[in-house]
């Protein structure tokens, strides 16, 4: 039998199309006809939108349209939020501003013109008559009595709040208690490719197609279908290929629903496509949240308990997920850790601002950067090695499952193995004997530590705000070639390549025999999509399933077919043959058989497909330990970074080549928020950083080498044993960077300086140390 | 109104009407049907647009069609010959220097041109050859170790030739 393909480094059969360049995102798609839309945002966090004049718009040669929310209000429905959270205010989200724009990029006015040049010319000349509000910004400050409100009606900034439970009997138990304050900066996605919509009405069909770069075509298609009041069953979404989501495409936007309503309007295709400057104010954000962290602890290191407020900065409007990002930021507070009593209060506050929503790890970055950098605060004052501190609390392996006290039960776990195996890579011991001796010459080098745990394989359904299942349909084709149709959404994840691995080896076909299509509500069953680090671990497993239920139809044909009972036969890893006969029939043999339909069991259907909605019992919970080294310069407040070591556990791997891509991509989303990126707006809620010459992705130059090894901690919670890989780079990294520099700066008795480490708060840090 | 300009695109010379505020990234994509050529700003900072004029890698977001009048330009669709992929692009398939793949036209386009200057270049000089690049999805490790691939197999080429 031919080797297993699953953990193999195989390359990706999606590659060659997207490396001659002839693979088709949104922007690639022309279709006769075509106008272009463009759209003209609010220049103001908050202002009065006095009068709309387009007239010198339309009168512009090539301008088709100018539409207002005027004429869109009661047609294109409102934007959703899909996430439950008691009492929550929710401000009415139309798809286009009416009397008051409420952030800065907020789609006032849609221009439609022949050509993009014509359209974009014409956004200015229109004329809007806005009268400048006072904005609720920074969103601590929001929630103080007499600050300016983000939407008057609600008279207040707070869109909701949760309490935490009493444990201050625990805290009283405490030899000591380590307090600190922390932010999460805000933060931008930044996929490549920005968004775009093309819409097509075709009336004779009476059908509406839309092409939209988003990670979860089909719940957008329902969301759309509901703000059009347009039928389900007409509305056809496609996603070509997209050019990365990290959660900001993981969401239903206004520019879908306008899009459809403008093409129905005019019967014409339309597109619309992004610019950057739009991508940075009017696609989500990730993070901002604030954090006041007070953690009870024995001398010895043991943690007895913590209290945790989170100020949750939500922008103007609820979109898809904004509210639920602090709740999921609750759901792994305590990390790696054995945290008996836990108060989690959640303040969720109105700003003038994008809406936050879910960027690559959404709520659990924020919740291991917290939890980590508390272990390294705790070891500082108790004065023990983090190491020490870290290894005291971790539930043993045998502890699993794990239930904590936010409700969740990890499923698998060897937290100590995963540390021990980075430490040794690193040279734990050994860079402390440097560092002192470094420290006698002068030289500041430090260690940074994380060892995280996330929640993936979003998730079973109870716990999801749409279902957490996933869908495949596996076809074998008359001449045996396998077409699997997926419900998830990848978007760069390679799972064309991941679910062939899987196909391949379960049906004993070549790799190139098989084709994964994914992306067209047309074509595939209904599926929830990629994000939450599940496509694999959720979507895989539907393959799999699928595959069980076509083999045990081919199995009967097989019997049928080569004149033996259904228990003589068995699967010889490429077909079933009929025991001690020397008798077999090929997968592709049956597909044949089972479409010519000349001699099958008695009552049973023609043709061999199976389609698979699999139901996850619960999340799965990747682990892992990241090291870093670094070197500070404490004239200037630069600093090197000396070495990186990532050692991921996630559970089962397909392929391990895809595996270390998704972490180095995601350590490098990490690296950048530790290191460099920050969304700025000030004190009038203008956002400072719009465009990339402000905004600072992290390029080629600032990456270190990553050193990646693993840990293989099956999960127990599906036949794969996959737990999920995509956003653990992203989860692991942040913290191991600042808790690295503050290490090196221990001497000057730093206690912990803010993310993003630039090098002016680093040398202000320094300074004050100085002077104190 | 348009002005004329004379181009060979991939290979293929021909006479184009344009008007004079057409980008070239957009010429290439819209008027030339030639959508492998990406666009992630417009501003000239992600190089997603990189082509080569001339053989030099530029972002052809940076320039209008009509400065680039009587040019040779190769994009990523002209890159692979007979079929056969340039060393660079079957680097990036052999070490997984791509995830969504919006990047990558403008990333081998510059890696073409990194190796055209420097034939050897140490994992330093690959980065800061490829600085005028963003990816968000890669982390750019892979992208190194595609471009290394690409310089390796180059130079046994020539060393087999030669
Ligand atoms: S599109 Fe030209 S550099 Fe970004
Ligand atoms: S591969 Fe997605 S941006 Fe580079």
């Amino acid at each position: 039998m031919a080797q297993k393909l699953v953990g193999q480094r195989v390359k990706r059969v999606e590659d060659p199309r997207l490396i001659t360049g002839t693979s088709h995102y949104v922007d690639d798609i022309h279709l006769p006809g075509m106008l272009y839309a463009a759209f003209l945002r609010s220049p103001y966090a908050h202002a009065r939108i006095k009068s709309i004049k387009a007239d010198l718009a339309l009168q512009h040669p090539g301008v088709v349209a100018v539409i207002t929310g005027k004429e869109t209000k009661d047609k294109c429905g409102t934007v959703p939020c899909a996430a439950a959270v008691p009492d929550l205010k929710r401000p009415t989200h139309y798809c286009l501003a009416l009397d008051r724009a409420y952030f800065v990029g907020h789609p006032v006015a849609i221009v439609i013109a022949n050509d993009r040049y014509t359209a974009r010319d014409a956004v200015d000349l229109i004329d809007v008559d806005f009268e400048p509000l006072p904005a609720a910004s920074d969103p601590e400050a929001a929630l103080k009595s007499g600050a300016p409100l983000a939407h008057p009606e609600f008279r207040t900034n707070l869109a909701f709040k949760t309490e935490g439970a009493d444990i201050s009997e625990i805290f009283k138990k405490a030899d000591k208690i380590v307090k600190q304050k922390l932010l999460n900066q805000r933060l931008v996605p930044c996929a490549m490719e920005p968004r775009g919509v093309i819409a097509h009405w075709l009336p004779g069909e009476q059908q509406l197609t839309l092409w939209s770069s988003t990670q979860i075509p089909h719940l957008m298609r329902t969301q759309v279908a509901l703000m059009l009041g347009f039928p389900e069953n007409r509305l056809r979404v496609i996603t070509p290929e997209v050019g990365g989501g990290f959660g900001s495409k993981l969401n239903v936007y206004a520019e879908e629903s306008l899009l459809g309503y403008v093409s129905m309007k005019l019967k014409k295709p339309v597109k619309w496509i992004e610019t950057r400057r739009e991508n940075f104010t009017g696609t989500i954000h990730g993070r901002g949240q604030v954090a006041e962290i007070e953690m009870a602890v024995k001398n010895d290191g043991t943690i007895l308990g913590m209290k945790y407020h989170i100020v949750s900065d939500l922008g103007a409007y609820h979109q898809l997920l904004t509210p639920a990002m602090p709740i999921l930021t609750g759901l792994v507070l305590t990390g790696s850790y054995k945290i008996p009593s836990v108060s989690l209060s959640v303040s969720g506050v109105f700003t003038n601002r994008m809406s936050t929503d879910a960027y690559r790890g959404a709520g659990r970055p924020e919740a291991t950067y917290m939890i980590e950098r508390m272990m390294d605060r705790i070891a500082q004052e108790l004065k023990l090695d983090p190491v020490e501190v870290r290894k005291k609390n971790f539930p043993k392996p045998e502890e699993f499952p794990f239930a904590t006290p936010m409700g969740v039960v990890y499923d698998s776990g060897n937290y100590t193995l995963a540390l021990d195996k980075c430490l040794e890579l690193i040279g734990y011991q050994k860079f402390r004997q440097e560092q002192a001796e470094a420290r006698k010459q002068g030289r500041h080098i430090g260690i940074g530590l994380s060892c995280y745990v996330e929640i993936c394989a979003l998730g079973p359904s109870p716990a999801m705000p749409a279902g957490g299942w996933e869908s495949a349909t596996v076809r074998l084709e008359p001449t045996g070639k396998v077409t699997i149709l997926t419900g998830a959404s990848p978007h760069g994840q390679g799972q064309e390549t991941s679910f062939a691995q899987i196909a391949a080896d379960e049906l004993g076909v070549k790799l190139e025999d098989i084709i994964v299509v994914h992306g067209d509500t047309s074509i595939v069953q209904y599926g929830i999509g990629t994000f939450g680090s599940r496509a694999t671990a959720v979507g895989g497993t539907a393959v799999y399933e699928a595959i069980n239920k076509l083999k045990a139809k081919g199995k009967k044909i097989a019997a049928h077919n080569l004149g033996v009972e259904e228990n003589a036969v068995e699967w010889d890893g490429s077909g079933f043959a009929a025991k001690g006969q020397g008798k077999r029939l090929s997968i592709g043999e049956i597909a044949l058989a089972a479409h010519l339909a000349k001699m099958l069991p008695q009552d049973m259907e023609p043709g061999l497909s199976a389609t698979h909605f699999y139901e996850p019992k619960n999340f799965t919970f990747p682990f892992g330990a990241h090291a870093v080294t670094v070197d500070v310069d404490i004239e200037t407040g630069a600093f090197k970074i000396l070495r990186y070591v990532a050692v991921d556990d996630c559970g089962k791997v397909i392929n391990p080549m895809m595996v270390d891509g998704q972490v180095h991509g995601g350590i490098a989303q990490g690296l950048g928020q530790a290191l460099y990126e920050e969304a700025v707006y000030d004190e009038n809620g203008q956002l400072l950083t719009g465009e990339f010459m402000d905004y600072a992705l992290p390029r080629t130059t600032h990456m270190p080498w990553i050193e990646c090894d693993r840990t293989e901690t099956p999960t127990p919670v599906n036949p794969l044993g996959v737990k999920g890989v995509g956003e653990a780079g992203t989860i692991g990294s942040t913290p191991v960077f600042v808790n690295a520099v503050v290490d090196a700066l221990a001497p000057f008795g730093i206690k912990h300086i803010d993310m993003p480490l630039k090098p002016e708060k680093i040398w202000r840090a320094i300074q004050a140390a100085k002077r104190a | 109104m348009g002005h004329k300009i004379q181009l060979t695109i991939n290979g293929n010379s021909a006479e184009y009407e344009v008007e004079p505020r057409m980008l070239l990234v957009h010429f290439l994509r819209d008027h030339v049907s030639l959508t492998g050529t990406h666009i992630g700003c417009e501003t000239g900072i992600c190089g997603a647009c990189t082509v080569l004029l001339n053989g030099e890698a530029i972002k052809s977001c940076m320039i209008f069609a009509v400065q680039a009048d009587g040019a040779e330009i190769i994009t990523i669709e002209g890159l692979a010959k007979d079929e056969k992929l340039h060393a660079v692009q079957e680097g990036f398939w052999e070490h997984h220097g791509l995830q969504c793949g919006y990047c990558t036209p403008g990333m081998i386009i510059s890696g073409v041109q990194l190796l055209k200057r420097n034939s050897d270049p140490s994992d330093e000089e690959i980065r800061h050859g490829l600085v005028g690049n963003l990816c968000r999805c890669t982390g750019y490790q892979h992208i190194v170790e595609a471009v290394r691939y690409a310089a390796k197999k180059t130079n046994e080429a020539a060393t087999k030739e030669g």
